[in-house]
């Protein structure tokens, strides 16, 4: 379709090159009919600028509202109509203005054929506008849809390469064979925690939401798992309002933040690490923060958020269309990860 | 006896280390240590013969920590990471264990090691620590570790004014002074960020962002002012490169 690559921004311009050359057009045909060349000049000018406003402003609601394409029918009605007015009003501002005796016995007699002239060009652009800014508009939610495809599909890899982190379950898979020497029993019980916790990190997505319970109870898995990798060195403590257990979450949002959290942690401290997550709701906001300990001399490089946490915060877009939904702080020694999620309904 | 450290931040990876260790009555376990300060420590105290060492630990990684030995033992990697093995070698590792592994292949790595340990490790020349770049930990682009006295300290990247060449060191000035570090200056100039610092002269290298005026030095000559008010050289093909930088 040639048509399609008629862009929305030549549709003005197709309209003035178009009204000049029926100008032209009628100009030399009553001129053919004998009338002066004014008086043509007039007639013509008149009748198509007048059609040109009236394209225009049919465009312009062509592009913001479309009958569906069964009612394609009702767009012929409205150009009849259309068309019909315009006749009437260039029927009275012409033999108001032109007093050319062989105009006006011309006039009442030309009418319908300019109703029919009208109505075609009317018609016709009406079509074309129709065709333009569908296919913009059809255009326009393919490049959504992919966009946003693609992006869930890079935020599902992205979850699948960084929170099955590789190294955690490396780790954690060491940890078991050391465990298997003296303590089979807490083997067993760490085998069990990462299966659970792998199972629920592959679950499909057709839950996109789950209760903060649900959520809470996969984090638990996780942060069993770190602490018995971490030993003495790391200690949780989950602080959360009994309200807010049924609040909803998008699913593994949380894990990644406190992964981060303990990681930051961990390597940038040598002491004891205390990694804190607090869970509140007030009316339709969920807020969760999580704070681990740093040292604020040498974790510059770390630029305050760290990796992990751009997924999140593009996850949290993507979902509520809101980009202050994460946020960082540090207070201290103690760097705190805030999260809010907002509640519907 | 051969004496051995065990470096890894998680206990029951040391354990696992250990457990495989039983089979050779004739090493011992020395010391056991949950970062590199540690490990710095007790490798000056113990002087090992052989280290096992994790990569990623708290503070610095594995790979920093030797930088700041005087003597490197042999050295055993054992971590989870396996996109730091060309590194490991480069490090001159014996062998580089990825986790879990298992009792052959440890016994692999020692078998490895006691060929090793009869032929002393050479000292590592400066022409083959000019070529190790290879693999850097993201770390390594980021800080600088260095050692002065018993203190350690980590110099984040943008905190270093200037390098200067030193004999076999670079001295890395910062506001609260300067640390010595053996390396060379061609190493800093792939590691550190290149619209970051210009190598502007044989021995020195700077931080753009420092570099407040450039005055016309003898003929041909220029020199960098800093904002600490410290003159540094530039050479002929130094000063073209710090212009470019500088958008001049």
């Amino acid at each position: 379709m040639t048509s399609a690559r008629i862009t929305s921004r030549n549709l003005l311009l197709i309209n003035i090159a178009l009204s000049a050359v029926f100008i032209i057009i009628q100009t030399a045909i009553l001129m053919w009919l004998d009338i002066s060349l004014r008086t043509s000049l007039i007639d013509s000018g008149v009748c198509y600028v007048l059609l040109s406003v009236i394209c225009y402003n049919l465009g312009n609601i062509l592009r913001y509202y479309r009958p569906g394409k069964s009612r394609f029918i009702y767009v012929f009605i409205w150009d009849l109509a259309i068309s019909g007015v315009w006749l009437l009003a260039i029927n009275w501002i012409l033999s108001s203005i032109i007093t050319e005796p062989g105009y006006l016995s011309l006039l009442p007699k030309s009418l319908p054929i300019r109703l029919f002239v009208a109505f075609l060009i009317t018609g016709w652009f009406a079509m074309i506008s129709w065709v333009i800014y569908s296919n913009e508009e059809q255009q326009l939610n393919e490049k959504r849809k992919q966009e946003a495809e693609k992006l869930t599909r890079e935020a599902e890899l992205f979850k699948l390469r960084k929170q099955l982190h590789p190294h955690f379950l490396f780790n954690s898979l060491n940890s078991i064979s050391a465990l298997t020497i003296a303590r089979p029993e807490e083997a067993r019980l760490m085998v069990q925690n990462l299966s659970d916790f792998l199972r629920g990190t592959l679950k499909n997505e057709e839950e996109l939401q789950v209760t903060l319970e649900e959520e809470l109870r996969l984090l638990q898995l996780y942060l069993d798992i770190e602490k018995v990798r971490f030993g003495h060195r790391l200690d949780t403590v989950v602080a959360k309002d009994e309200t807010c257990l049924t609040a909803k979450i998008p699913q593994l949002l949380l894990q990644p933040i406190v992964e981060n959290a303990i990681k930051f942690g961990l390597y940038d401290t040598t002491e004891k690490v205390l990694i804190k997550i607090t869970a509140k709701k007030d009316d339709h906001l969920l807020t969760i923060s999580v704070q681990n300990p740093f040292d604020p001399a040498t974790s510059s490089s770390q630029k305050g958020t760290g990796f992990g946490l751009t997924s999140i915060y593009r996850r949290l877009y993507l979902l509520y269309g809101r980009n202050d939904l994460l946020e960082t702080k540090a207070e201290g020694t103690l760097f705190i990860t805030t999260v809010k999620i907002p509640q519907l309904g | 006896m051969i004496k051995t450290i065990i470096i890894d931040d998680e206990p029951l990876a040391r354990d696992m280390v250990k457990e495989y260790l039983k089979a050779y009555p004739f090493i011992s376990v020395v010391d056991e240590c949950g970062d590199g300060f540690q490990g710095v420590k007790a490798i000056a105290e113990h002087q090992p013969d052989l280290i096992f060492l994790d990569v990623q630990m708290p503070k610095i990684n594995g790979f920093e920590m030797l930088e700041l030995l005087n003597t490197q033992p042999g050295v055993i990697f054992t971590t989870a990471f396996d996109e730091y093995a060309i590194k490991a070698f480069e490090a001159h590792a014996i062998d580089y264990l990825l986790k879990p592994f298992s009792r052959e292949r440890f016994d692999k790595a020692v078998q490895k090691w006691k060929q090793h340990h009869s032929a002393t490790i050479p000292n590592r020349g400066l022409k083959e620590m000019e070529e190790e770049t290879t693999a850097l930990t993201p770390e390594q682009h980021s800080r600088v570790v260095v050692k002065t006295g018993n203190n350690i300290r980590i110099i984040p990247m943008h905190e270093i004014l200037y390098l200067q060449a030193d004999d076999d060191y670079v001295k890395i000035h910062t506001k609260e002074g300067a640390y010595l570090k053996k390396k060379t200056i061609a190493y800093f100039e792939k590691v550190m960020d290149q619209n970051q610092f210009v190598r502007v002269h044989r021995s020195y290298m700077v931080q753009v962002g420092q570099v407040t005026r450039i005055e016309p030095y003898e003929k041909e000559g220029h020199l960098a002012i800093l904002k600490s008010g410290e003159k540094i050289p530039i050479s002929k093909t130094g000063y073209p490169k710090l212009k470019a930088i500088l958008g001049l």
